[in-house]
């Protein structure tokens, strides 16, 4: 262990540093949003930043004593931190007390803690020691199988636990995934997934060419769904000649049936377009047996799953969705306008923002941001005091100290010596962009709103422990590869 | 480590990241730079409270208070207070309440009730404090904020509201009222409930008497409670007080005028003739200035509506009077510098028996025209406006329509040249009426082009007909008579220096010194000489004019002293018959007053003010004073 004593020179410098800047930034804006008007200070452990900043203490010291762990041993136990995280989220459910319907705090004390918080770190760790394998190339069926299992059990069991925020945090392994040869199908049929979702909702009032009782929205999707046949033949398969014949029979079939229904008689161009994509499923299924081609076979299946989703993308959101969920997605995809209920902390916080303009209100002198406007603003909307106190220019501080962190991990990701410590690196990364994208995104109002914090910034012990952990454990993977350049290591494991 | 062939895929994802944080920048850089949510946040976050300026006290030409402010207080009620108290099983005692405040239990519950109706009271919020009652009486005030602390949710709001030092001057004075939609939508000055002069010098000096109101800018969260200042006061702005007005009223004067006029519909107005500064305006049916202020305005305006003798009605610059006898003043000016006579002019007088216009008076013939004003002879003066408006007309037995018309414009730019015809247009005094001196272009429509000469209009010629004057526009002009030839426009102002202005007649001021030696021997030995005032040599003329409404009315022009005038006095009593019998006494008492500051016959100044000459004025006045007294 004696060698280890210089994982401290060998720290990341420009990462310390950024690390550093937002949390100083963050407990300065924590103590803004929440002060109230007996608090003396800062420090103040009564209230809400003195007590961010002793989990801020407790956080650098768990951080530090990793720095001195031996860096196999997150290798070596990945599995077993694993399947113990899956017990202990497995008990939280019977041994946490209902919050707001949420079962996933444990409480000792004075102190809570959130596991969920936690095993984002530990999946990470074992996603990174299974696709960190020597030789794994994550192109067999079974490959992304255990990938995605790995990844779902913890988030199914987080679910039960009613924390669908934090849950959702565990679709960002999809870049870890990406990045260790996962085709890049994947996100971009993701992609297509939630695109063919937020059209096929937020047109469902809009009427296909102004024809009475036709959903534009789902006509759109089903259009977009042959369209990408169309391209998928042409990209995969260079088959100029099926193309043509698809696009001509697509153009013929829009053109003729919205005539008739002008001219003659009213026929559901849905249910068109529906035998429309069936029948090119069905002709697909003929070439691929004529030409002996698995492209075309997948081609058919991605239409008949496109298809029957598209279909069903209305029934999941009045059916499945609960109430206030579809709420949050009419008001994002502005589809109703709601100020006083789910849409006022949207409206709230753009106001907040909207009202710092360049330079910001100063320091302590936002006005929206002490007088309660914006509700959970030291938690979840903390960037509303940014925008509103700092301004555009603090605004743009922060995010680029973000762009800055994410671009930092990227680096220390590519310099990495092992397979695990790159993945490891990546899954970190998606944990950072996802919570940046969706926290900023859902208080500037381009996304709907879901609870989870902006990293570092947002008050909140588990969440900061967490993430700090991680940030610590990837920091102690990296020293090793700085010792082995500096001469102090002669060999390295692998 | 391998060869990576997903080596790229670093910088795929690296891309998406800055092309996602960018678009963040430009969404937020829309959002602060669009403008639009800083007012909205302002809106939201600031509570603009108006800090009232206390209004100027208006004060007489001798400094005496007339108007000053009285602080008032309303009580208010917040009604989630009381909300709370109900959930928690500790609602207020109503009956407690109700003693408090000596009301009934109906009564009670339905100001509460006014409270949360939003039709009634929009500004409602149960959050804030709400008026409940306003405009507590001092003993209400005293037993109410001794019990208050028993009553959570309730608390007192001062305001200030007009007090009124004497019953009197009433129509000058003015009232203020709170602002009606269209002031608000002129004036931002204004909000919703605040006050504003709504007639006499209330009215005309608003701007000045209102100051400018402060404001106290308060922070607000996001439930509707303050949450104290902001910048702790800094960008506060403090109320500017209104200024004070002193008038050119003689309050003394004023009072005493309008003791005499007691029981008569009519008016006195008294102006001083070297400034124009008016002394006196008081009309009658009059009422206490103290009735129209606050909560019993709403008892009383009603009734001053709707009374038969039109007490709101300020007869000394709005009523619409013939100037009868009074007249042959200014005729007699006017005749004289057009050349229609000279000052030994004499023409003949058949008394009773005159054609075409009798004389009510008797005395010898032919008349001179000192005689004629002292005697107040009509023939003389019909002669002599015929003479004046005929001047050349008849040409070799033709008659000039031309000339005729040239000659009557004359007549009347002259007799306009005196005030009359027209409401000042300088002046301050607000509701001014313009009267009217019968033009070419009225005569044209009724009669036709050469439809009319000197007969047609003969009425004129002695103050009746298509001659009209206020009260104010006849001591104007008498003023331009005690003057010689000017005046300076009546008003009330003590203090503009704008006001100084002489309007000079058309009258050359040779012509004045035998009207005013006519109007001398009026008061000496015609008749006016029956109320000579001791050791003050008193001008005058009197008039009794015909009129479609009643009996005559019963008019007195003057000045005094006859040497130096410091006084000019007219008086109109409605109805009353003689112009010697009635306002003769009251202007000669009055100028008595103010010249010596004394009433030496207190007999007749008795006699005056008890004399009922309208019956309906003295029900009026018993009535209004006894719904005072009842409440």
């Amino acid at each position: 262990m004696a060698s280890d004593f210089n994982a401290l020179k060998y720290l990341d410098k420009p990462m310390v540093l950024i690390y550093l800047l937002l949390v100083v930034f963050g407990c300065l804006n924590i103590y803004s949003a929440s002060i109230t008007p007996d608090q003396i200070s800062i420090f103040d452990i009564s209230c809400r930043s003195g007590m961010q900043i002793v989990w801020i203490v407790f956080s650098v010291v768990v951080a530090i004593v990793i720095l001195f762990f031996d860096d196999n041993f997150f290798n070596q136990f990945a599995f077993l931190l694993y399947g113990g995280m899956l017990f202990l989220l497995i008990a939280t459910i019977f041994l946490s007390r209902d919050i707001n319907g949420s079962r996933s705090w444990l409480s000792f004390g004075a102190f809570s803690i959130q596991p969920a918080e936690f095993a984002k770190f530990v999946t990470a760790l074992a996603l990174a020691k299974y696709v960190g394998r020597q030789n794994f190339k994550m192109q067999t069926l079974r490959d992304y199988a255990i990938s995605i299992a790995i990844v779902l059990l913890p988030m199914l069991i987080i679910i039960l636990q009613k924390e669908t925020g934090t849950a959702l945090v565990f679709a960002s392994f999809i870049i870890l995934l990406y990045r260790e040869g996962m085709s890049g199908l994947v996100p971009l049929l993701a992609f297509l997934a939630v695109f063919l979702f937020v059209i096929t909702v937020k047109l469902s009032d809009n009427l296909f060419f102004g024809l009475a009782g036709i959903p534009a929205g789902l006509c759109y999707a089903l259009i977009i769904v042959y369209l990408v046949q169309i391209i998928f033949l042409i990209h995969f398969r260079r088959d100029n000649f099926n193309a043509l014949i698809l696009a001509g029979v697509l153009l013929f079939v829009i053109l003729l049936s919205v005539l008739l229904n002008i001219f003659f008689t009213p026929v559901n161009i849905v249910y068109v377009l529906l035998v429309l994509n069936i029948l090119s499923v069905i002709y697909m299924l003929v070439v691929s047996f004529m030409r002996w081609r698995r492209t075309y076979w997948l081609v058919a299946v991605f239409v008949l799953f496109s298809t029957g989703y598209s279909f069903s993308a209305g029934y999941i959101f009045d059916s499945i969705l609960q109430p206030h969920q579809q709420k949050r997605i009419k008001v994002v995809l502005g589809m109703v306008d709601d100020p006083k209920g789910v849409g006022y902390n949207t409206r709230q916080a753009a106001i907040a923002i909207g009202s710092g303009r360049l330079f910001g209100k100063g320091y302590l002198n936002g006005t929206q941001t002490r007088l309660k406007y914006v509700p959970e603003q030291h938690t979840d909307f903390i960037f509303c005091t940014v925008g509103e106190e700092w301004g555009f220019l603090g605004s743009l501080f922060l995010i680029s100290l973000y762009s800055l962190l994410m671009w930092r991990i990227i680096v220390m990701a590519e310099r990495a010596e092992s397979h695990f410590a790159r993945a490891y690196a990546y899954g970190v990364l998606g944990f950072f962009a996802f919570h940046f994208v969706v926290n900023i995104g859902m208080v500037i109002g381009i996304m709907p709103v879901i609870g989870i914090p902006l990293p570092f910034i947002s008050y909140g012990g588990s969440s900061f422990l967490g993430f700090t952990f991680m940030l610590a454990v990837l920091l102690k993977i990296d020293t090793k590869r700085e010792e082995r350049l500096k001469g102090n290591i002669d060999t390295f494991r692998l | 480590m391998k060869a990576d062939e997903n080596k790229n895929r670093s910088i795929v994802i690296l891309s998406l990241l800055i092309i996602i944080a960018v678009g963040f920048l430009i969404k937020i850089g829309f959002m602060q730079f669009s403008g639009r949510y800083l007012d909205i946040a302002e809106g939201n976050a600031f509570y603009h409270k108006v800090v009232y300026a206390p209004r100027g006290a208006i004060k007489d030409r001798n400094g005496k208070i007339l108007v000053y402010n009285q602080k008032t207080y309303d009580l208010l009620v917040t009604m989630k207070v009381l909300d709370d108290l109900a959930k928690k099983g500790t609602p207020i005692d109503t009956d407690a309440l109700c003693s408090m405040l000596s009301e009934t239990r109906t009564q009670i519950e339905h100001r509460f009730a006014n409270v949360k109706n939003f039709s009634r009271n929009p500004g409602y919020s149960p959050l804030t404090p709400q008026r409940f009652i306003t405009q507590l009486s001092p003993e209400d005030y005293a037993r109410v904020s001794e019990q208050l602390r028993k009553f959570k949710g309730f608390s007192i709001q001062s305001r200030t509201l007009r007090n009124y030092n004497y019953p009197s001057a009433s129509h000058i004075l003015g009232s203020i009222g709170e602002v009606n939609q269209e002031q608000l939508n002129e004036d931002a000055f204004y909000h919703l409930g605040d006050y504003i002069g709504v007639s006499g010098i209330e009215y005309a000096y608003e701007k000045e008497l209102r100051g400018i109101n402060g404001e106290e800018i308060l922070l607000r969260d996001a439930r509707g409670r303050i949450q104290g200042r902001y910048k702790n006061g800094v960008e506060d702005k403090p109320a500017v007080p209104g200024k004070n007005l002193i008038t050119t009223i003689d309050i003394d004067l004023q009072m005493f005028a309008e003791k005499l006029l007691d029981g008569k519909r009519g008016s006195v107005v008294a102006i001083e003739p070297s400034t124009g500064e008016v002394l006196i305006l008081a009309s009658n049916p009059s009422w206490n200035p103290e009735y129209l202020v606050g909560r019993k305005r709403g008892t009383y305006y009603p009734v001053l509506i709707n009374e038969k003798t039109r007490p709101l009605l300020n007869r000394a610059i709005q009523g619409r009077y013939s100037p009868g006898s009074t007249f042959k003043l200014l005729q007699a000016l006017v005749c004289q510098q057009e050349g229609g006579i000279t000052e030994d002019s004499r023409f003949p007088c058949n008394g009773p028996s005159s054609s075409p216009i009798k004389c009510t008076h008797h005395h010898g013939s032919p008349v001179t025209l000192l005689n004629a004003i002292e005697q107040s002879c009509n023939p003389y003066f019909w002669l002599a406006y015929k003479a004046t408006i005929e001047k050349d007309c008849y040409v070799k037995r033709s008659f000039n329509h031309t000339r005729f018309h040239e000659n009557y414009n004359r007549w009347r730019n002259d007799m306009m040249s005196f005030g009359l015809g027209f409401a000042f247009s300088d002046s301050d005094i607000p509701g001014l009426k313009d009267g009217a001196i019968g033009s070419e272009r009225t005569y044209n429509k009724i009669y036709g082009k050469k439809g009319w000469r000197a007969l047609t209009i003969r009425s004129n010629s002695i103050g009746q007909g298509e001659v009209e004057v206020t009260p104010i526009q006849l001591a104007n002009a008498v003023a331009c008579i005690a003057n010689s030839g000017w005046y300076i426009t009546p008003h009330i102002n003590k203090n503009d220096s704008m006001l100084t202005r002489r309007h000079q007649s058309n009258v050359d001021s040779s012509y004045f010194s035998i009207v005013q030696e006519g109007m001398w021997r009026v008061c000496q030995f015609g008749t006016g000489r029956h109320f000579k005032i001791p050791d003050i040599e008193m001008c005058g003329k009197t008039g009794t004019v015909q009129n479609s409404h009643g009996d005559d009315h019963s008019i007195f022009v003057g000045y005094a002293p006859y040497n130096d005038p410091k006084i000019v006095i007219a008086v109109v009593v409605e109805n009353a018959g003689f112009g010697a019998t009635w306002a003769n006494p009251i202007a000669s008492l009055c100028i008595e007053k103010y010249l010596t500051g004394k009433c030496s016959r207190q007999e007749l100044y008795d006699n005056i003010s008890s004399t009922v000459k309208d019956v309906r004025v003295k029900q009026f006045d018993e009535f209004i004073n006894s719904l005072a007294n009842g409440k």
